[in-house]
């Protein structure tokens, strides 16, 4: 008996000895010479593999950064500006700060203010509605309602609201990886500065269809009317195609052009106090007249 | 019975060819028509009139935009009224022409008697100009511009001509009633394409669900006497009329994946093409009308129509009495290939076979349930591929799997989801995924190209 | 009518249906269930509806309250699952140990794996082996018929039971089989779990199922082929110690297993050949286990190997492709 046992623990020791021989010889004969920087700036990384920042994962991510001369083109959008300073503490290299992005919807044609033409009977999927038709109602600019973008996100932070038939961005969960922009196949979804405590102005609608037939469409539809722009004292809102666009850089979150468009299609959010829309209104209607007399004046 | 058929799947669904009997009738001109730009396969046609200009019907209003491409002319006389975007029948806006109707005026030099003319003119090069000038392009579906079919790429040799007139899909009977009033000229239209590939054989496919057809067809031959042309009865099945099986089922040659047809020496023309060929060619008619069904079991008013291209879909529907109450769904074209109406204020375009109503209990869809491997999508596939394979794979975007198993040679006839007992939407997502992989295979040979170049 | 409905193409569906195609297979069972049920009386009345009922009930309560899911009792599979248990079983089974075979087949072969479609082994063959394995007391001890009005059984072994005993005690081949004829075989009148003794009605049920196009026949008759063949040999090189063919095909459960339990869609591989080799694997393993096997009977274990290669049949052969090589 004792024999038996003595026997096993030998074979099994020996086995193991070459065995251990035999890996390290082939750890020793394949290695591969790798940066170990790389391995330092995956550990660094959010480790979600969403592919947000245009690489396949994060190894992928971080063997550009290791290769590339600085940061400029590389950046985390998922882990933002504290990842990416991690990264290049990492690297040495100098960081450049961003602004925290998040997903916009910018489609506010709800079930109300869109009136439906048509039923979709088919694979609920945006891509297969989009190739086939232009969409349930006249709207063909609009969102499909199949959440698409809801399916592409890693983080659950996009939801179809019921009520509407329209996604929400959960904006605590929102990575701004952009997965969402690139699965929609109308272009709906925006990636946006968040702005100062989330505060942000932006136009819900890109329906780039002439104003009367936008409006026959969705009751919420921005119809490019122009006044908007008009508005602005800041030349941050652009209307190309029919359709005006809020660039976030220049605009001031002074919430006139939202007190004066027409249809509610400009957004305002996070703001502290609720719009008030005769004071601005009030405020403008001031301003235009006191540049009327100055123009006089001169 | 006839055991000619394609070699691989197909199904066989409930025939409803219930217009068979409605012989076809001139629909009266509408008060506008619009006519889109790119109704054909390849790069839109361009304008060459301006709005306020007359027109006259057959008069050219749009020319080629590239090689792949095809001349439009005017369905009426009247007036250009605009050239802008229209929603067309999936409401997506296309370019269209619109033209007020005034009279109806033809263009000099259209014959429009009912004279039959047999004899062919010999100059093969003047005769595919003359279909080329006239706007030709295949009816069975696919729209390609006849000429160009017609100019085999060099070093092809085309060694038959098949006409088709199989009319495989469920309710649709204009082949059938063109075959059976103008089986003289589609025969005629037939020699001249046996003519122009270089006096090749010609045969003529017709399923055995139209024994008329067969037997009229087999005496207008034998009337005329043009040599090498006959007609093959064939086997009932879908979907026979698609080019690939129908040549794998006359010739017994298979056509390679991502292959044309020339390359196993065949040229597959449908008989509502023969009939625009025969026009073309004898009666200098280019091709302004179609012949189109308007039918389905919830429909009163079946017909067989003459329609001017360009007719809106509504006015068609209205002069037969509108929507049926039941009606849920309009489809242009079959059950199985056509494309659901979004708008009714569409028009019809050169391609378009039919006008089909079905109700909620005929078409809507079942809910999915899982699948039960039973493999009756792979049964059914006529091209011999594993459906619930590449709805799999296609779910999980395994592109690579995808082209693997060949997802691009999916000609999407819809036999998979036809039969699938779980009711998975197999061609919604197969589809889906051909038109991906089409496109990373079109890459990588642009690539290659450039590459190429670049050396 | 004020909306179109917009869908893909095909705009038209065949008439089957998940539920239609499991009517079918039901349809097919019941000459062989109607035979149980006269040769073997109330007993196998209540055996088999205590499996039919509680497969059911299973699979709603597993739906229901553990997935969360909608219920797909609907679809029927959880009634053919139940027949086949039930057929699989003698008729003497009580109906607890019937209700623990459901439990096996539905609640671990079938839903752990994510309900119909899903699983790698057939349920009902699954459960059935659990009790063998666990119960072979109940389900080893088999009565002779006794007929829906008959008199008292006798205790006996199952023609392939009685000849591997036979054999161990030193008998030939020729004296055991001599107690059989072939007519009895085919009209059931030996001793075997229900869905063994009724050969005709389970072939009529499965020539129902390949005219309505339900099973292709090219598993169950490769089978038989390769049963035959395998019988051939090994009877013909030494006929004292062998059963031959015909006996072999008319035994135990393979005509059952054959026809409906190798056929089954989720569990068989989809292609020609695919089917064939795996039709080939399970004739050649039950003819081994038979001859060699400490069990009698091998049709199940055979199925439930070959089930195990599916996946691999599956990613090895597929259809041809049209002009493709």
């Amino acid at each position: 008996m004792l024999k038996i046992i003595i026997w096993t623990i030998a074979v099994v020791t020996v086995l193991g000895l070459v065995l251990a021989l035999v890996l390290f010889l082939v750890a020793k004969r394949f290695k591969v010479e790798e940066d170990p920087r790389i391995d330092e700036v995956e550990k660094a990384m959010p480790g979600a593999n969403c592919g947000g920042c245009g690489f396949a994962g994060c190894r992928a991510f971080a063997e550009a950064a290791v290769k590339a001369p600085n940061l400029d083109n590389n950046y985390c959008p998922v882990g933002g500006n504290e990842t990416m300073a991690k990264v290049a503490a990492i690297l040495g290299y100098e960081v450049k700060e961003k602004a925290p992005m998040v997903a916009v919807v910018r489609c506010n044609g709800t079930c109300e203010a869109r009136p439906r033409t048509n039923n979709y009977d088919g694979f609920a999927s945006c891509k297969v509605k989009a190739a086939l038709y232009s969409g349930d109602t006249g709207c063909s600019y609009g969102c499909l309602g199949c959440g698409d973008c809801v399916n592409a996100c890693q983080f659950g932070a996009l939801s179809m609201d019921p009520e509407t038939g329209l996604p929400v961005v959960d904006q605590e969960k929102c990575t701004a990886c952009g997965a969402c922009v690139k699965a929609c196949p109308k272009h709906i979804i925006e990636v946006r500065p968040k702005g100062p405590r989330g505060m942000r102005e932006f136009v819900s609608c890109v329906n780039r269809d002439k104003g009367p037939v936008a409006k026959k469409a969705c009751a919420n539809a921005c119809i490019g009317c122009g006044i908007c722009a008009k508005t602005c004292t800041h030349e941050a809102i652009v209307i190309e195609g029919n359709v005006a666009y809020i660039d976030p850089a220049k605009c001031k979150l002074c919430r006139e052009c939202e007190a004066m468009c027409p249809t509610g299609a400009i957004h305002g959010v996070n703001f502290p106090k609720p719009l008030d829309k005769e004071a601005i209104k009030e405020r403008i209607k001031a301003r235009q007249q006191k540049a009327k007399e100055e123009k006089k004046d001169e | 019975m006839s055991k000619n058929t394609f070699s691989i799947g197909g199904v066989h669904p409930h025939d409803s060819k219930i217009s068979r009997g409605c012989a076809i009738e001139q629909l009266p001109l509408a008060p506008t028509v619009y006519l889109q730009l790119s109704q054909h396969i390849g790069a839109p046609a361009k304008p060459i009139v301006a709005v306020g200009d007359k027109v006259k019907v057959g008069q050219p209003i749009a020319e080629p935009g590239g090689f792949v491409s095809a001349f439009i002319h005017s369905s009426v006389s009247g007036t250009v009224k605009s050239i802008a975007p229209r929603p067309d029948l999936a409401g997506i806006p296309q370019m269209c022409i619109e033209i007020a109707v005034e009279g109806d005026e033809w263009a000099p030099g259209i014959d429009l008697s009912d004279t039959l003319v047999t004899a062919i003119p010999e100059d093969n090069k003047a005769i595919v100009e003359k279909i080329r000038l006239a706007g030709v392009v295949g009816l069975g579906g696919a729209t390609f511009p006849t000429h160009v079919k017609l100019s085999p790429p060099p070093g092809s040799k085309c060694e038959m001509i098949i006409i088709n007139g199989c009319e495989c899909e469920p309710y649709l009977t204009s082949d059938f009633r063109v075959l059976m009033e103008k089986g003289e000229q589609v025969v005629v239209g037939a020699a001249i394409l046996s003519q122009v590939m270089g006096g090749v054989p010609c045969t003529i496919a017709i399923e055995v669900n139209k024994p008329e057809a067969i037997a009229h067809m087999e005496e207008v031959i034998g009337k005329l006497g043009y040599k090498g042309i006959s007609v093959m009865p064939m086997k009932m099945r879908y979907p026979q009329g698609s080019e690939k099986q129908l040549i794998d089922a006359v010739m017994h040659r298979q056509v390679g994946s991502g292959a044309l047809p020339i390359s196993v020496g065949a040229v597959v023309q449908n008989v509502g093409t023969a009939l625009a060929v025969y026009d073309a060619v004898q009666k200098n008619k280019p091709l302004v009308d179609n012949t189109l069904s308007v039918t389905g079991e919830c429909f009163p008013r079946q017909a067989n129509l003459l329609v001017r291209v360009g007719t809106p879909i509504k006015y068609i529907i209205d002069y037969l009495g509108g929507v049926p109450e039941d009606a849920v769904k309009v489809i242009s074209g079959g059950p199985m290939m056509g494309k659901a109406i979004a708008n009714l204020e569409a028009s019809t375009l050169k391609g378009t076979s039919a006008i089909l109503f079905l109700t909620a209990k005929q078409t809507l869809r079942a809910p999915e349930s899982g699948c039960i491997r039973c493999g009756k999508c792979a049964d059914a596939c006529p091209m011999g591929l594993e459906p619930f394979l590449l709805q799999r794979l296609a779910r999980a975007n395994d592109m690579e799997a995808l082209e693997q198993n060949a997802a691009q040679d999916c000609i999407e006839c819809g036999c998979c989801l036809y039969s699938c007992p779980a009711h998975i939407p197999l061609l919604d997502i197969i589809r889906q995924a051909k038109g991906a992989v089409l496109g990373a295979i079109r890459a990588r040979a642009a690539a290659a190209k450039a590459a190429a170049e670049a050396k | 009518m004020s909306q179109l409905t917009i869908s893909p193409s095909p705009h038209i569906h065949s008439k089957d249906s998940t539920t239609s195609l499991m009517r079918d297979v039901v349809i097919a069972l019941l000459p062989a269930v109607i035979c149980s049920f006269i040769f073997y009386g109330w007993r196998e009345i209540l055996v088999m509806g205590v499996s039919v009922a509680s497969c059911v009930l299973l699979e709603w309560v597993i739906t229901k309250y553990l997935l969360k899911k909608p219920s797909t009792i609907a679809d029927l599979s959880a009634v053919v699952t139940g027949v086949l248990l039930g057929l699989n079983l003698p008729y003497t089974t009580p109906w607890w140990v019937v209700f623990i075979g459901a439990v096996v087949a539905i609640g671990v072969a079938k839903m752990t794996f994510g309900g119909i479609g899903q699983n790698i082994w057939n349920p009902a063959l699954v459960g059935r082996v659990f009790l063998l394995v666990s119960f072979p007391t109940y389900m080893t001890t088999w009565k002779q018929p006794q007929g829906l009005f008959g008199l008292d059984a006798v205790s006996g072994p199952t023609p392939l039971g009685a000849i591997q005993e036979g054999l161990l005690s030193g008998a030939s081949v020729q004296d055991l089989t001599a107690a059989y004829n072939y007519r009895d075989l085919l009209f059931a009148n030996l001793g075997g779990s229900a869905g063994e003794v009724c050969a005709l009605a389970l072939l009529a049920g499965f020539v129902y199922l390949c005219i309505r196009k339900v099973i292709k026949p090219w598993i169950t008759l490769s089978i038989f082929a390769t049963v035959a063949l395998t019988a051939l040999i090994f009877w013909g090189v030494n006929p004292a110690r062998f059963t031959g063919p015909v006996f072999n095909l008319l035994t135990g459960g393979l005509i059952l297993g054959a026809c409906f339990m190798a056929t089954d869609y989720v569990t068989s591989p989809m292609s020609l050949w695919g089917g064939v080799i795996f039709g080939v694997g399970i004739g050649f393993l039950t003819m081994m286990i038979r001859y060699f096997g400490s069990y009698p009977e091998g049709v199940s274990f055979a199925i439930l190997i070959m089930n195990s290669v599916v996946p691999l049949l599956n990613r090895w052969f597929h259809q041809k492709k049209f002009g493709r090589k």
